[in-house]
């Protein structure tokens, strides 16, 4: 399926997702290119979680459409590891499965701080350890679609650093990001896409963020 | 990028023996075996008749121990949304789950029958068949198993209503399997085969479909 489209991309038109009998959001439609940058704004429970699952097609698609290009790795608040394993061999099992190399997983390893924690088992790392873990699960893949949900939770100031700057090498290497979060990145984005904007329920439309 | 099973199976089979979760249901079937004699009294004749269903219905219940650990964990820590991500289909996740907890059962459990059909009266003669039917019953078990599991998971009281739903289904392979061990067993390892075979065979489209469920 990869063929010879070989640039990444991801088309939105009039996107609309339904859970549970309640719509989320309607009327997204967005276009993002290789090397660009997506914010997705929105106060929580703004459906900014639901649209990354939306594009991982982990939701079904209730009206609209979506066009993938590209492989996804996709990290949200999920822990994605087995708790028992020690951190690395967790990390290697998708590796492993991605097919991806290993200088990738060291380089990202080293990249978020977390080469001397290789060997503790995943159940007894702290939330910013998990998070960091996730990210370099990231950033080891050879996936040209990043999907991250709220990715600067949890993490301190050397490590936003990181992320910023492992962000800006996946653009220079073509891919791209999609960041969710309640925070502004401190990196130049290509894009915003405001979720109060696409929420059905926003009733007060006097109040602006 | 291909879709190996292999890494998943390879998981689920260092998962279910990790921790010592191997000889949880192997303990379980020995113990049945033999605390069976001591209820139902040490005569032979009785113990040769009855012994062989006793120890399809442990079978059964074995099966059933790890159940609330195959689906309900992976999907709490975003293993399964990892998979689908990565293009793997609900269905091939279902196989490598059946293929993982029957590598994680059905081979110890084999090897347990050994010893537990010398205690509930089995004869030496009796040993093929039974090792031959537990191979030929033990894929449908390792199914269900799945089924449920995905069934009911994050359901409360998930391995009640898991083991209420399961028993149904398995009756034929519980009858089947019983009666090859029986003094009349007829074509009895021919229907359990049959039974086996349509219950493994639909197992990872009806696990797939209840895995592809849960993700609302």
């Amino acid at each position: 399926m990869q063929g010879q489209s070989n640039k990444s991309s991801i088309m939105m038109n009039n996107l609309a997702c339904m859970r549970s009998n309640r719509l989320i959001y309607q009327h997204i439609s967005i276009q993002i290119g290789a090397r660009e940058i997506l914010w997705v704004k929105g106060r929580n429970g703004s459906g900014k979680s639901t649209l990354l699952r939306q594009i991982s097609s982990l939701l079904p698609i209730l009206a609209g459409q979506l066009e993938v290009n590209g492989d996804i790795a996709l990290t949200d608040e999920t822990l994605t590891f087995d708790p028992n394993l020690p951190l690395e061999k967790a990390l290697r099992f998708w590796v492993d499965l991605d097919g991806s190399s290993l200088t990738k997983l060291d380089d990202a390893m080293q990249l978020f701080d977390l080469v001397l924690l290789s060997d503790i088992p995943v159940r007894l790392l702290s939330t910013g350890q998990r998070k960091r873990a996730n990210l370099a699960r990231i950033f080891a893949s050879e996936a040209k679609i990043y999907l991250l949900d709220e990715p600067y939770n949890g993490l301190d100031q050397d490590n936003i650093t990181a992320l910023d700057k492992a962000m800006m090498q996946h653009q220079k290497t073509g891919g791209i990001t999609i960041i969710a979060s309640h925070i502004k990145p401190a990196i130049a984005i290509d894009h915003i896409l405001d979720m109060d904007q696409a929420h059905l329920h926003k009733k007060q439309n006097g109040e602006q963020l | 990028m291909s879709k190996s099973i292999y890494p998943l199976v390879e998981r689920e089979v260092r998962n279910a023996w990790s921790g010592g979760n191997l000889w949880m249901p192997i303990i379980f079937f020995i113990s049945i075996a033999i605390l069976f004699p001591f209820a139902v009294g040490p005569d032979a004749k009785i113990l040769a008749i009855t012994g062989g269903g006793v120890l399809w219905i442990a079978a059964l219940l074995a099966s059933l121990l790890p159940m609330e650990r195959l689906i309900l964990p992976d999907r709490e820590n975003g293993f399964l949304d990892q998979l689908i991500v990565r293009g793997y289909s609900d269905e091939l996740i279902a196989i490598a789950k059946i293929i993982g907890h029957w590598f994680a059962f059905g081979p110890p459990l084999i090897i347990a029958s050994l010893f537990a059909a010398a205690l509930i009266g089995q004869g030496d003669d009796r040993m093929g068949l039974i090792i031959l039917g537990l191979a030929i019953g033990t894929p449908a078990l390792a199914g269900l198993g799945v089924t449920v599991s995905a069934l009911t998971a994050g359901l409360n009281g998930a391995s009640a209503i898991g083991g209420l739903l399961l028993v149904p289904i398995a009756i034929p392979i519980l009858i089947f399997g019983a009666a090859s061990l029986s003094p009349e067993p007829g074509s009895a390892l021919q229907l359990l085969s049959a039974a086996s075979l349509a219950v493994t065979m639909v197992s990872p489209f009806a696990a797939g479909a209840a895995l592809r469920a849960l993700r609302e």
